[in-house]
């Protein structure tokens, strides 16, 4: 009894000291969340999640980039393109390239775009790298347009998704008694994607790159005169970022079986950032959350304003509205974003009940809580952020 | 600094993961296993073409900008078509059967379209798609339609793609007068009777522009001075207009949307530049451009029917202008009747005709209604089929084009007087013959209903 007891504080020591390890096994149960829930939802909440997965891995990367290195990109939606079109580029038929070299080569394609821009945006601050990368968003649907003959011009490229392989097929039977479906399939990739992609962002984040990026976002000259090249942090924030975009976009291409220039408009650049500010800026959590309300809120509430009796065309005016609406009141109820500010109050609490047990049993002069004690999230890029503003909203 | 609370909260996650690993033990279990042999998976075979029919109804769909830069005039077509099947469901269906029509918004953006698509046949579990709107949209979503074999009828596009290559696309059937078609019969017409004419060419530049080039340019080449392409959603056509101005065109065909067409309208006034406008029949609804006109003007053009005066064009099947013909007729009819708010248009009647077409397919098919039965019945019957089309549909086992040709006709005031008469023609080299089939003369039943 007491060997079980070493053996589970020792697992738990190492839970909480060895990150790699808590966010080995976050990963494996964000993966087994994800199979169960593909699992037990039919073929068309599938297609939501995927494009929900797509949304996610894009939003986490910008919110790694905004977040964490403070530099605001407005053109993460053409940087999903690079993505989506060498995935198309490779895909060109049934008997294409295996998916997981297409994910790769977008990623690469996206990462040389990524550094590119980097380069030049690690020169720039506040509206002028909102207006360089904005420039990104408008010009790049453009590429496609002008080079019609191999990129498809306005009507794109359309992707012919592998079949899935026969083990998944296996495997899935299996686990579940069911079929994989072609849909089931696509959206585990992406979701298979997301995890691995929220993992290695987790660990970036929390590691000495992760700890210059955040110094550089924090105090500039600090961070200049702690030793950090503010240029090199900042082009590698971008590149991260970007390599998230371009597996962003490849999910996007074979979830929606086509790369064209309308998908990728400013629009896409702007919701993005809308999921990253709706969920809470500097979050992986937070821009899950914010991917999630954004996939899912246009369809409930255009079904919700039809079964209200609204005719077709005010109901598909109605969706948005209401995601203006709901931006809206985001920002005035809850700036921190709606998974930011529901943290931050855990953080609190948890911080007002720890001094108060320190306090009762006199040893609260040992200083305040640490970071430590916030608790499973704190995987989450977040953490250490918000448990920082609630200590200094704490001093008086 | 490492010291923490007693009660950690990782210690509920440990309790969490066991609970999950355990709960997936249990699925697991509860698995099949391992696979059977007998094959009896297979949720695609005969059985699964009855989806979206049931004994009392019939779930169809389309997609159409509802919403964005193309909503203009398109947004109204599933009104129309809204409208004609509530006036069949109120006379009792067909066989029995209500029309369900679910229209869905895609803001005319091909990655919506691929979304709404699998919305309306995986969760509305249509049995056809009917209508769906736009080249670049429908493009993204008649593959996997084909493949899942729902049958895609009356695609309101005129691109070739739905209809010219039958053993690729099964299941699709397009509706309007092709591109290609409308190129040939206009330039045929130009080469004809305007010889002397400087053409410039307005397109837009995608399978609409590239289609119609085609057609035109087998009867005009040298005629030819200028070709402008401008891309759908860039509104400065600025450039293209000036170089048809420098080109010296004076007789521009323009293959474009109809915010394109009061685009080019507006850009040519303030250049002070006056060609002779042949706007294809995809651009040319005069009330359409009017508004658009008056709006992009911001209400400086206050009459803007009225600057297409003089405008040629070409028509497949009546328009409200033409309050005497019978189909027009019932039209009105009909919208009186069970219309939304907003007047009889164009754009509602083209609704109303594929509605038409499609309550007649489901009538000839008779009770036993399956996808393939309805697909096998539109290829053996479509030539025949009564409607306001003014030419015969060209549905075959090797074609799956839609209407066969159009008028060619002047606008003139609030209606338009006829160039010449129908006239008929196919893709490639076909030859571009008068319509002899009387299809233009036919008048609908008296119920309003396809027998």
């Amino acid at each position: 009894m007491a060997a079980a007891a070493a053996r589970t504080a020792r697992l738990r020591t190492a839970l909480s000291e060895v990150t790699l390890l808590r966010h080995l096994v976050g990963a494996a149960l964000g993966l087994l969340l994800v199979v169960l829930v593909l699992s037990a939802v039919d073929d068309f909440r599938r297609v939501q999640l995927a494009e929900m997965a797509y949304l996610g891995i894009a939003a986490g990367g910008l919110t790694v980039l905004t977040g964490l290195n403070g530099q605001l990109s407005l053109g993460h939606g053409a940087l999903m393109a690079f993505g989506a079109y060498t995935t198309a580029l490779l895909l060109p038929d049934r008997d294409g390239v295996p998916l997981v070299v297409v994910l790769l080569a977008a990623v690469a394609v996206t990462v040389v775009v990524g550094a590119l821009v980097g380069v030049a945006a690690a020169r720039l601050h506040g509206p002028y790298l909102a207006g360089a990368t904005l420039a990104l968003a408008v010009a790049v649907p453009g590429i496609a347009l002008y080079f019609k003959e191999t990129l498809g011009g306005e009507q794109g490229l359309r992707i012919i998704v592998p079949e899935a392989p026969t083990w998944a097929d296996d495997a899935t039977f299996f686990v579940t008694g069911q079929d994989l479906t072609p849909r089931g399939w696509i959206a585990f990739v992406a979701w298979l994607t997301l995890v691995v992609t929220y993992f290695l962002l987790a660990n970036l984040s929390r590691s000495r790159v992760g700890r210059r990026w955040r110094a550089v976002r924090d105090d500039e000259v600090a961070a200049q005169l702690a030793g950090i090249d503010l240029a090199r942090s900042r082009v590698s924030a971008f590149m991260v970022s970007a390599a998230a975009a371009g597996a962003a976009g490849a999910v996007l291409a074979i979830a929606v079986r086509l790369a064209a220039p309308s998908s990728f408009t400013l629009n896409l650049s702007l919701t993005l950032l809308a999921a990253v500010v709706l969920g809470g800026l500097g979050s992986l959590t937070g821009a899950l959350t914010g991917a999630a309300l954004l996939t899912f809120l246009p369809q409930v509430v255009t079904d919700l304003g039809r079964e209200a009796g609204l005719d077709d065309i005010a109901a598909a005016e109605l969706a948005p509205l209401v995601y203006g609406v709901v931006m809206v009141l985001v920002i005035l109820l809850a700036p921190a974003g709606l998974f930011g500010t529901a943290h931050r109050a855990v953080v609190t609490r948890r911080t007002r009940r720890a001094l108060a047990a320190r306090a009762a049993d006199g040893r609260a002069s040992t200083g305040a809580p640490t970071d430590g004690s916030a608790g499973p999230t704190d995987s989450d890029p977040a953490t250490r952020d918000s448990t920082t503003t609630t200590r200094e909203g704490a001093q008086p | 600094m490492t010291r923490r609370n007693t009660r950690s909260p990782r210690s509920a996650g440990l309790t969490g993961l066991a609970g999950l690993v355990a709960t997936t033990l249990v699925l697991t279990a509860c698995g099949a296993g391992g696979r059977d042999d007998d094959g009896d998976g297979d949720g695609n075979g005969g059985g699964a073409s009855d989806v979206g029919v049931t004994e009392d109804s019939v779930t169809i769909g389309g997609h159409f900008p509802l919403t964005g830069v193309a909503a203009p005039g398109y947004s109204e077509i599933p009104t129309g078509a809204k409208a004609y099947f509530d006036y069949v469901n109120a006379n009792g269906g067909i066989h029995g059967r209500k029309i369900e029509y679910i229209v869905k918004d895609d803001g005319y953006n091909p990655t919506n379209t691929s979304k709404v698509t699998d919305e309306l046949l995986l969760q509305d579990e249509i049995f056809a798609m009917v209508g769906g709107l736009g080249t670049p949209t429908h493009s993204a979503v008649v593959d996997q339609l084909n493949a899942e074999g729902v049958p895609d009828l009356f695609v309101s596009s005129g691109s070739l793609m739905w209809g010219d290559d039958v053993e690729a696309r099964p299941m699709t059937f397009g509706w309007q007068p092709d591109y290609e078609s409308e190129g040939k019969i206009i330039g045929q017409y130009v080469a004809e009777n305007m010889p002397d004419a400087k053409v410039g060419l307005f397109l837009q530049d995608d399978d609409l522009g590239e289609d119609a080039e085609k057609g035109v340019r087998q009867f005009l080449d040298e005629e030819i001075v200028a070709v402008e392409r401008y891309t759908s959603g860039n509104t400065d056509v600025g450039p293209q207009i000036a170089g048809l101005q420098g080109a010296g065109a004076d007789l521009v065909l323009s293959f474009n949307t109809p915010s394109y067409t009061a685009l080019a309208q507006l850009v040519s006034m303030k250049l002070g530049y006056k060609p002779k406008w042949f706007v294809a029949s995809i651009g040319s609804d005069p009330n359409l451009v009017g508004s658009l006109l008056s709006q992009f003007s911001e209400g400086a053009i206050k009459d803007g029917a009225s600057a297409l005066e003089g405008v040629m064009t070409s028509e497949y099947i009546p328009g409200t202008d033409q309050t005497d013909d019978p189909w027009v007729q019932l039209w009105q009819k009909v919208w009186d009747e069970h219309g939304a708010k907003g007047e009889l248009t164009n754009y509602r009647i083209y609704g109303m005709s594929h509605a038409y077409a499609f309550v007649q397919a489901l009538q000839g098919v008779g009770e036993d209604l399956t996808r393939e039965g309805l697909v096998e019945w539109l290829e053996e019957n479509g030539e025949g089929l009564e409607g306001p089309q003014l030419a015969p549909f060209r549905y075959s086992a090797d074609s799956h084009m839609g209407i066969a040709g159009m008028r060619l006709a002047e606008i003139k005031g609030d209606t338009t007087e006829p160039l010449t008469p129908v006239l008929v023609t196919d893709i490639g080299d076909a030859e571009i013959t008068e319509d002899s089939s009387g299809q233009a003369d036919d008048a609908p039943p008296e119920s309003g209903i396809p027998e």
